[in-house]
């Protein structure tokens, strides 16, 4: 178990640079997301802790030792793979004991380290199979079995659970919850998918296009985001941006027609804004206080909550109603945000405008 | 999913399949009964006479030391060949497999030498290897060596071993690097975590991974090492010195077309068809099971 820390870690392919300068420290047992994109360059950051990727400038920390220059293998790290990488010509007890093996345990010592990992896996009774006669979850779980065996300083994940179904990802992430709490090993953890950053996470880098947007623990990012690029990212369904221009006195003319009240930020009169209202931060009001009017164009009801999709000048805005609640397709809804939870960005560099 | 076919009448599946046929029958089947059949015929050497004299030929082949020689010839130089050629091409797979810049020109050249006929891969050789005009021969001399395939059996041998190995790479290291890239990145990314440094990430985890591939090459090594080879040794070696480089496949022809003593030819013929049999037998059985993992 240790800490991680990045120091200005940049990596470039020839003049080309990728990712521009990360800076950030990991706490011992602390489970970090990276998400982002898909090429925003999280994967690559990850391989670079790992010893995939070469560190082209700064320094990637691991306890007390600065790794650039360390081998995969002398890292102390453990990797799970989005595709497993599974050794298919071993059964899964010698996937999990080929590395313990390399490193000269005992015999003894190997064997009571893979049955600890398969009881936390309840991999148990698949030890003696072959990965190709295994589902898909139980790959995965070999994949982890063979990364907590070793007993690293760090685990790395990346992508483990896309190559599986909806269903299935929900458990794994639990199972992977599960392990981590057992284990309290630091990890590093890569996705795309915003909802196992926001479930999984005790903080959150958020990436994109090689920087590190906002880095945070997912409440944090989710009601404070730095950016609009972190506001539309994060949340399901995603944050409604409708441009506009600041009218004075804490209020926001919408291009698309409408005025929207805000409690934060002030905007200079006649400068442009991009307004960020979340779709559960919306709800129905009287067409007098009304910031958004327009028709329903699509009502996805999903039992817990309904969305209803409405038609504010050429854009769509999307408002999460109560379960309840059905508006009739071709309809005129009425729409205001809770004004303490108006988002306005900088329409020219995206960045939050707060006070 | 098995995809079927239903013809609707009875004769136009047969004779689509009939061309085929044709050329088995008359190219295989045919021969291959006339070689039977002449196996167990002794006939002078002017075709004047003939007598049917059912396994004679098979029994004086078994007394002849001669014969039993060849066998031992071509079970070395089949095994160097196998050995060695695998040997090299999966090295060299293994480098090109690696090569990040200029790959495509690598790979072209290595394959080039499939492209050379047979005969004339034995002649570079020999004009390599002569010992009066060779180039090499010279070099060797010159270091004291005192090379001459002409008269010396292991020379001559290492000779055809050579040629034989050179022009079979090409073929091993095609499959071998299709072996090498169909093994996913992401294992030996695992291994290297894992604290497998490079030899030990061939050894457990790229060869295992490749025997599918190994096997088949032996397999197909051997035949070639067996009967391909005919023209490497004819236009090199003939054979000699001494018998020491004539394989079976060479002394089918010798005896046949120089020694005009056509039933031992034929039967010689019939005892490497059940050898090439036996290796196709051997071939599909552990293709069928494959190696498993």
């Amino acid at each position: 178990m240790a800490k991680l820390a990045f120091r200005d870690v940049r990596k470039s392919y020839g003049a080309h640079e990728v990712i521009h300068g990360i800076t950030t420290d990991v706490d011992d047992g602390e489970f970090v997301v990276i998400v982002g994109p898909s090429g925003c360059g999280k994967s690559t950051l990850l391989r670079m802790v790992a010893g995939l990727e070469e560190i082209s400038a700064g320094e990637i920390v691991i306890g007390d030792r600065v790794v650039n220059r360390l081998e995969p293998k002398d890292r102390d790290i453990a990797m799970v793979f989005q595709n497993y990488a599974l050794y298919p010509h071993m059964s899964v007890f010698e996937n999990m004991a080929y590395g313990l093996k390399i490193r000269g345990f005992a015999k003894d010592d190997i064997k009571a380290r893979v049955d600890r990992a398969a009881g936390i896996l309840e991999l148990a009774p698949l030890l003696e199979r072959r990965p190709r006669q295994l589902s898909g979850g139980q790959r995965q779980r070999v994949a982890m079995g063979r990364a907590i065996v070793r007993e690293p300083a760090a685990f790395l994940f990346d992508e483990p659970l896309s190559n599986l179904d909806a269903k299935l990802r929900v458990q794994m992430r639990f199972e992977i919850q599960k392990m981590h709490r057992q284990t309290g090993t630091t990890s590093l953890y890569v996705t795309h998918d915003q909802v196992e950053a926001m479930t999984l996470a005790h903080r959150m880098i958020v990436m994109n296009a090689g920087r590190a947007e906002q880095i945070g623990a997912p409440m944090e990012v989710y009601a404070n985001p730095a950016t609009q690029f972190v506001a539309g990212f994060i949340g399901s369904p995603a944050m409604n941006f409708l441009p506009g221009k600041g009218a004075g006195a804490g209020r926001v003319a919408l291009d698309a027609g409408g005025i929207v009240m805000h409690a934060s930020g002030t905007v200079d009169t006649g400068k442009s804004v991009v307004v960020g209202i979340r779709p559960e931060h919306l709800a129905p009001c009287s067409a007098a206080d009304a910031a958004i009017t327009g028709s329903v164009e699509l009502v996805e009801q999903l039992g817990a909550d309904t969305l209803a999709h409405v038609s504010h000048g050429g854009a769509m805005v999307v408002a999460r109603l109560p379960g309840g609640s059905m508006p009739d397709v071709g309809t005129t809804l009425t729409l205001a945000p809770d004004p303490a939870r108006v988002y306005l960005f900088d329409a020219a560099t995206g960045a939050r405008i707060a006070t | 999913m098995e995809k079927r076919v239903v013809f609707r009448s009875s004769w136009l599946p047969y004779a689509l399949i009939a061309p085929q046929m044709a050329i088995t029958l008359v190219f295989f089947f045919w021969p291959a009964s006339q070689a039977l059949w002449q196996s167990m015929l002794l006939q002078d050497a002017f075709a004047a006479k003939t007598q049917f004299v059912w396994f004679d030929n098979f029994k004086d082949l078994f007394a002849d030391p001669r014969y039993l020689a060849s066998f031992r010839v071509t079970a070395v130089f089949s095994t160097l060949v196998t050995v060695l050629g695998l040997t090299l091409s999966l090295l060299l797979a293994a480098f090109a497999d690696r090569v990040v810049r200029f790959g495509a020109v690598y790979k072209t050249l290595l394959i080039w030498p499939y492209a050379v006929a047979t005969a004339v891969a034995a002649i570079l050789f020999v004009f390599l290897l002569n010992p009066t005009i060779g180039v090499v021969s010279l070099l060797l001399h010159a270091m004291g060596v005192d090379w001459n395939y002409l008269i010396n059996p292991t020379h001559a041998m290492i000779l055809v071993v050579i040629a034989a190995v050179w022009k079979q790479i090409s073929y091993n290291f095609l499959f071998f690097l299709a072996g090498l890239q169909a093994i996913p990145k992401s294992l030996l990314e695992a291994a290297a975590i894992d604290g497998a440094g490079p030899a030990r990430r061939f050894w457990t985890i790229v060869f295992p991974l490749l025997s599918p591939t190994t096997f088949f090459l032996v397999v197909v090594n051997i035949v070639y090492a067996f009967f391909d080879t005919f023209g490497i040794i004819d236009a090199s070696t003939s054979g000699g010195p001494v018998q020491a480089t004539t394989t079976l496949v060479f002394k089918v022809y010798q005896d046949g077309t120089q020694a005009m003593d056509l039933g031992s030819s034929a039967a010689q013929s019939v005892i490497l068809m059940a050898i090439v049999v036996t290796l196709t037998v051997v071939q599909f059985r552990f293709i069928e099971r494959k190696v498993q993992y």
